[in-house]
């Protein structure tokens, strides 16, 4: 009800913000939806949006699985964090665009490219995060599975992962946003297709109800995902420390 | 089975580089179905040598030599239990092959029946530590170490818990350590008390009990704690 508000609110604020700049710089909601209709009806709307969440899910996959897996090398191991520290502050501080650049120069305009180069944008942030959790391990819980001779595996599962479990959500929901920004960024540059390619489109040929129907298509998308799949996991990982009133 | 300890040493170092002793000289040994009883001052130590015993921590010197089959049960001195897991799935962790009817019988010995399905955060500092007490009893362990395991009860669950760690105890034959400050404790579950120094400790005194535990008359316990206070006197 109160969200279903927030968005008439936007409308509202859209079409008098559209009704005082003029239609050229600012289109009204209505014939920014009449485009949305003609894109879904060509099916071009769909093929795009496909394309940049198979681009999101690879590259946030990759380097989810790949940021935990050193973060929590790093945490554990004082050699690895020794030797991982200097690569990540370089690349935590790398900005996105000279990654995504290089990667098109070297591994060619191809989706590799693409993906490995939003991967590596969002994995210092997921290392950095998993290294935290790791450090702040409950070494006192470690010791109750050693004595009562907990099999590792299991030990992993009950003991140690439901402690980095927020850490797990922290770095989902911002590596997430991260990659939702990023990738525009790298479908922009050398991509033939997706959300990113189309907005360079519209930017050329300065047709402003196209990107903005690509843009809050995406938005609208982006909302959705967040609401539906992050917010759970959040949620579930949480579910048994004591609730905030 | 049974258990040889000789520690002869075992420091830490804090954060500016000093040394540190917790340990002097601590040699003692303990057969299946014997309970060995640690009395002494706080932050003598005790604590630090149950993590030796238990082989959490190899860095002391000196050696102990306790039997690779034994399965070990402990009772911390906080209760380290998984707050994301309920009482019950607690104890299956650590016991995946315990058997109902021992479950309930072990959670109504301890007085957790109701208690079963809530999570950690939801219990008492007492409730907290008969689980992990009911922790420990369920893998059915041939080397158990009991770290302050009655501390913040009252004293008349103290001293009901006290029987049914007696009947457990008496129920099969396994080595069991105890660490507490409790007189009554020690002289009631003890077959052997040894009391320790201050930090760095040693044993001080090795106090054996020779009359059966379920045959302790309370004026033979009295007569024993007497004993107990008279040389700890004496040592101050
Ligand atoms: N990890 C550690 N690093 C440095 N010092 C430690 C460490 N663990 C314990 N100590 C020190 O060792 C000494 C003995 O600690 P321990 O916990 O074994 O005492 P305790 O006899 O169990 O005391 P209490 O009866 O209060 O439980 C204390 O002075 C403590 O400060
Ligand atoms: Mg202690």
């Amino acid at each position: 009800m109160v969200r279903l508000l927030s968005f008439l609110l936007f409308l509202v604020t859209w079409w008098i913000a559209a009704l005082l700049i003029g239609d050229v710089k600012l289109p009204a909601p209505p014939a920014v939806l009449k485009v949305m209709l003609t894109e879904a009806a060509s099916g071009a709307l769909f093929v795009n949006l496909g394309a940049t969440l198979a681009r999101v899910v690879l590259s946030f996959t990759l380097a989810m699985a790949l940021g935990a897996a050193i973060g929590y090398l790093m945490g554990r191991v004082k050699l690895a964090d020794k030797i991982g520290d200097p690569w990540l502050i370089l690349l935590l501080n790398l900005p996105a665009l000279v990654v995504i650049v290089l990667a098109y120069i070297w591994a060619g305009l191809t989706e590799v490219a693409a993906i490995a180069a939003i991967a590596v944008n969002k994995l210092p942030t997921a290392v950095v995060t998993l290294r935290e959790g790791t450090r702040a391990l409950d070494r006192s819980l470690d010791e109750m599975a050693t004595v009562f001779a907990i099999p590792r595996g299991k030990a992993f599962r009950h003991v140690i992962l439901p402690q980095l479990g927020p850490y797990i959500a922290a770095a989902a929901r911002s590596g997430l946003s991260l990659v939702w920004k990023i990738v525009l960024v790298a479908e922009y540059l050398g991509r033939p297709n997706g959300v990113g390619f189309e907005i360079g489109v519209a930017f050329q040929l300065f047709d402003i109800p196209l990107l903005l129907a690509y843009s809050l298509t995406f938005a609208a998308v982006v909302l959705v995902i967040e609401t539906v799949l992050v917010q759970p996991f959040e949620l579930r990982a949480a579910r048994w420390r004591p609730r905030a009133a | 089975m049974q258990l040889e300890v000789d520690i002869t040493g075992k420091h830490f170092e804090n954060a500016a580089g000093e040394r540190h002793d917790v340990l002097a000289g601590i040699k003692f040994s303990l057969h299946a179905g014997e309970v060995g009883v640690f009395v002494g001052p706080s932050g003598c130590g005790k604590s630090t040598m149950l993590k030796i015993l238990a082989g959490l921590d190899h860095n002391y010197q000196g050696k102990v030599s306790r039997p690779a089959v034994a399965r070990l049960g402990m009772v911390f001195q906080e209760p380290r239990l998984l707050p994301w897991r309920s009482v019950e799935d607690n104890i299956r962790l650590a016991a995946p092959h315990i058997d109902e009817k021992r479950l309930s019988e072990l959670f109504a010995v301890l007085e957790l029946t109701e208690h079963r399905s809530h999570f950690p955060g939801e219990l008492s500092l007492g409730l907290a530590r008969r689980v992990a007490l009911a922790r420990a009893f369920a893998i059915d362990p041939d080397f158990l170490i009991l770290d302050e395991p009655l501390a913040s009860l009252d004293d008349a669950l103290a001293a009901h818990l006290r029987e049914q760690i007696a009947t457990l105890v008496e129920s099969r034959s396994m080595m069991t350590l105890l660490v507490t400050h409790n007189l009554d404790d020690a002289v009631y579950l003890g077959d052997r008390l040894f009391l320790l120094s201050a930090r760095p400790a040693r044993i001080l005194q090795e106090v054996p009990i020779p009359t059966p535990r379920t045959r302790r008359s309370a004026s033979e316990i009295n007569h024993i704690k007497a004993d107990l206070v008279r040389r700890r006197l004496a040592k101050i």
